[in-house]
């Protein structure tokens, strides 16, 4: 579903992905492990098409086309979500009118008639279910006064509305207590299909114990250092990211 | 190609809808602004003695005024005596109803999508076309007339109903007021009239539309509403131009009388012609609207949503006569490329516990500048007078301008006076997390604005509403990129 070839991204000039290699298959759950600053929020913002990053090498490949040459609406109609770190208020603009919007942009792309109301109002209280969402909450201007918990889960539901293909999820662990991890990570675990895939960036194992991960890859300095099954994260979380770190480094040394 | 993709390419592929112009034979007053041409236009109009004397008292009086130059707007000095004051379409004999008006004028106004064939319109709206210097057609005029509302030109205002007219004409926007308040006291060639009787509560929304299409013309009309005692009306201003390369002035005037207890709503939405990218051509629109709340208990809103117009100089305002008026603005203005506008309030409280309510959103994009300015004041007798102002400015881009200027003057202790005033601009980031979601650049910031200005649309009578939110986006079409 995604290949990404020695994926090379720099922002103002200063290289932070230096050659990255991905494979994620339909039905996979990938966890993007590292230390503070190692890029791992910089490859989901490249996968999405922030401008401020520059793509200097590599290539993408999502569902055999190039993504690296959509743009960021298109990439997104293809089936590519991600569910932001830190989620932006658009004020006077609720949730409801946000994701009819996108959905019927998403829909008209794909060649498909847009929702009715009542097809989409249906459609929302199915979905709203899912993450325990509560519509007062939908009907708020974006995220505009939400608490940390409230727009994670807001990610959440959004991914449930438009079916992408393809979700990462920056962070979307961070600033939540238990319960809401507990709700964000059960609306993950009922998105998921045989045909759609999922990658996790986190920092601390902790959000892994609810979305279980096939493959864990930790970043490093901007590459891919290593790659193991679930217990890879178990080890990091006992053991820090300082073995791989002194790992990385005497092997740079000796080469 | 679906609806919604139909009107993705029209709002990429047009610039401004209506800047079409069509040709018809006119009955011209000849270039220059002197007594002889105001005579010639009091005679062409058969006034009454009275009201010609009173616009050689305001000629003389603008002779005797500089024009302003405290807004903050920089344009050419325009050569008034280089325009025309009065265009009209002949016609050759004067219509009685709405079947005697010549279809061609009636076809301009289905053009810009306003019907004047009342089996067509939706029921709601009443309708007064004002056509370059004349009103063309008003529409409903006999139902409303069973209730006792008069609706109808100002022209035919003066010959139908001389005593009201005689009686509220300046009473609220004086001669001498200002420049081109004089200037069009002097030279008004026609505009609406609307009187609600008491205890009358208006069943259709009143509307005014004024389409300038002749070259080379100043437009100067008038609109006075009356509401007595306990009435209610909701009036909505429209106005369109065609493209032209030279700049065309718009100076008009309106007044608002309200009685007791009576609630006039007045609704704009601007459109005038902005100029092209490069500020050639536009509208200059130098505006004076005002409402007096002189009953107790009255209010008056103001709601415009200002788009048009190479330079926009305008303050609705409300004088707080009545104890416990209330007077409202709520604005939305947007500049884009080379527009000026410098637009805002004056809510002056004089009666007791009078009320004022100011909500400025000013979008600034291009090069061009954008200024609120306002004045609170609250004079000694307006015991706990309250005032509210928000004035918001959101910038597109980095060589747009966005300025506030405003003015507080207390002279009664017990006042409440609040001012809250932000600037922000439209964010990357929300471009982006908008992208994401698979929305497009343009229709992100179409959201994001209409978004903005959600508190101001909202007083839009429904209709408008959503003219007035496509408005938007069109006139912000190509500022972020």
């Amino acid at each position: 579903m995604l290949s990404i070839k020695n994926l090379h991204a720099s922002i103002e000039g200063t290289p932070i992905l230096k050659g990255i290699n991905l494979q994620v298959n339909p039905g996979e759950v990938h966890a993007i492990m590292g230390p503070n600053g190692s890029g791992k929020s910089t490859l989901a913002s490249v996968l999405a098409g922030r401008e401020e990053y520059e793509v200097t090498q590599g290539e993408v490949i999502f569902q055999g086309k190039e993504l690296l040459e959509l743009s960021p609406e298109d990439r997104a109609r293809e089936g590519v979500f991600l569910a932001f770190q830190y989620p932006i208020e658009i004020p006077g603009v609720s949730t409801t009118n946000f994701l009819r919007t996108a959905l019927n942009q998403i829909r008209e792309y794909r060649g498909q008639e847009p929702l009715d109301a009542v097809k989409f109002l249906s459609l929302m209280k199915e979905k709203m279910a899912l993450v325990e969402i509560d519509q007062k909450l939908l009907s708020r201007s974006l995220n505009e006064g939400f608490s940390g918990g409230e727009k994670k889960r807001n990610e959440i539901f959004q991914m449930a509305m438009l079916e992408p293909k393809l979700s990462i999820l920056d962070e979307t662990d961070s600033g939540l207590d238990i319960d809401a991890l507990r709700i964000v990570s059960n609306g993950v675990n009922k998105l998921k299909s045989p045909s759609t895939a999922t990658i996790v960036v986190t920092h601390y194992q902790r959000l892994l114990d609810y979305i279980v991960p096939d493959v864990v890859h930790v970043l490093y300095q901007g590459r891919i250092v290593k790659s193991g099954s679930k217990e890879l994260a178990l080890e990091l979380e006992q053991k820090g990211y300082d073995w791989i770190k002194e790992e990385v480094d005497t092997a740079k040394a000796t080469a | 190609m679906s609806k919604d993709n139909q009107l993705l390419e029209d709002l990429t592929s047009k610039e401004y809808e209506h800047g079409w112009s069509v040709n018809y034979e006119a009955d011209e007053a000849p270039a220059g602004l002197n007594e002889g041409i105001i005579r010639w236009i009091s005679s062409k109009k058969e006034e009454p003695q009275w009201l010609l004397e009173w616009r050689l008292k305001a000629f003389a009086t603008w002779q005797s005024m500089a024009e302003p130059s405290w807004a903050n707007v920089n344009y050419p000095k325009i050569d008034l005596q280089a325009l025309k004051y009065y265009s009209a379409p002949k016609q050759s004999k004067k219509p009685k109803n709405l079947n005697e008006v010549d279809p061609e004028l009636i076809a301009i106004y289905e053009r810009l999508g306003i019907s004047l064939n009342e089996q067509k319109r939706l029921q709601g709206i009443a309708v007064d076309a004002v056509l370059d210097s004349v009103s063309v057609a008003t529409t409903f005029k006999d139902t409303l007339s069973k209730l006792g509302i008069i609706f109808c030109s100002f022209s035919e205002a003066v010959k139908e109903h001389p005593e009201l007219i005689k009686k509220y004409l300046g009473s609220v926007v004086p001669i001498q007021d200002n420049y081109y308040a004089a200037l069009n006291s002097a030279v008004f060639s026609d505009g609406s009239f609307c009187y609600i009787p008491k205890g009358v509560r208006c069943p259709m929304e009143l509307s005014t539309y004024f389409r300038i299409n002749a070259a080379n013309t100043g437009q100067f009309e008038r609109t006075l509403i009356v509401a007595e005692e306990s009435s209610y009306v909701s009036y909505l201003e429209g106005c369109t131009a065609p493209q032209r390369d030279e700049n065309q002035l718009h100076a008009a005037v309106v007044e608002i009388y309200a009685a007791a207890h009576a609630e006039v709503k007045y609704s704009t939405v601007q459109n005038w012609f902005p100029g092209d990218k490069e500020g050639k051509g536009g509208i200059y629109n130098f505006v004076t609207k005002r409402g007096i709340c002189a009953g107790d208990y009255s209010k008056i809103s103001w709601t415009q949503v200002e788009t048009g117009s190479a330079v926009t100089w305008k303050y609705p305002s409300c004088i707080l006569k009545g104890d416990h008026s209330v007077g409202e603005f709520y604005s939305v203005a947007v500049t884009n490329n080379y527009q000026q506008a410098d637009t805002g309030t004056k809510m002056i409280h004089i009666g007791k516990n009078t009320k004022s309510r100011i909500v400025s959103k000013g979008i600034s994009a291009g090069k061009s500048q954008n200024s609120y300015r306002g004045q609170v004041q609250v004079m000694k007798r307006a015991q706990h007078a309250i005032n509210f102002s928000q004035c918001d400015s959101l910038l597109m881009g980095n060589a747009c301008g966005a300025h506030t200027f405003p003015y507080i003057d207390i002279a009664n202790p017990t006042a409440k006076v609040e001012h809250e005033a932000t600037t922000s601009k439209i964010g990357e980031d929300q471009i982006f997390y908008c992208n994401q979601r698979g929305i497009a650049t343009e229709d992100a910031v179409a959201l994001i604005v209409n978004g903005y200005a959600k508190e101001v649309l909202n007083q839009l009578p429904m209709e408008f509403a959503v003219e007035a939110q496509k408005l938007l986006a069109l006139t912000l079409e190509g500022s972020v990129g």
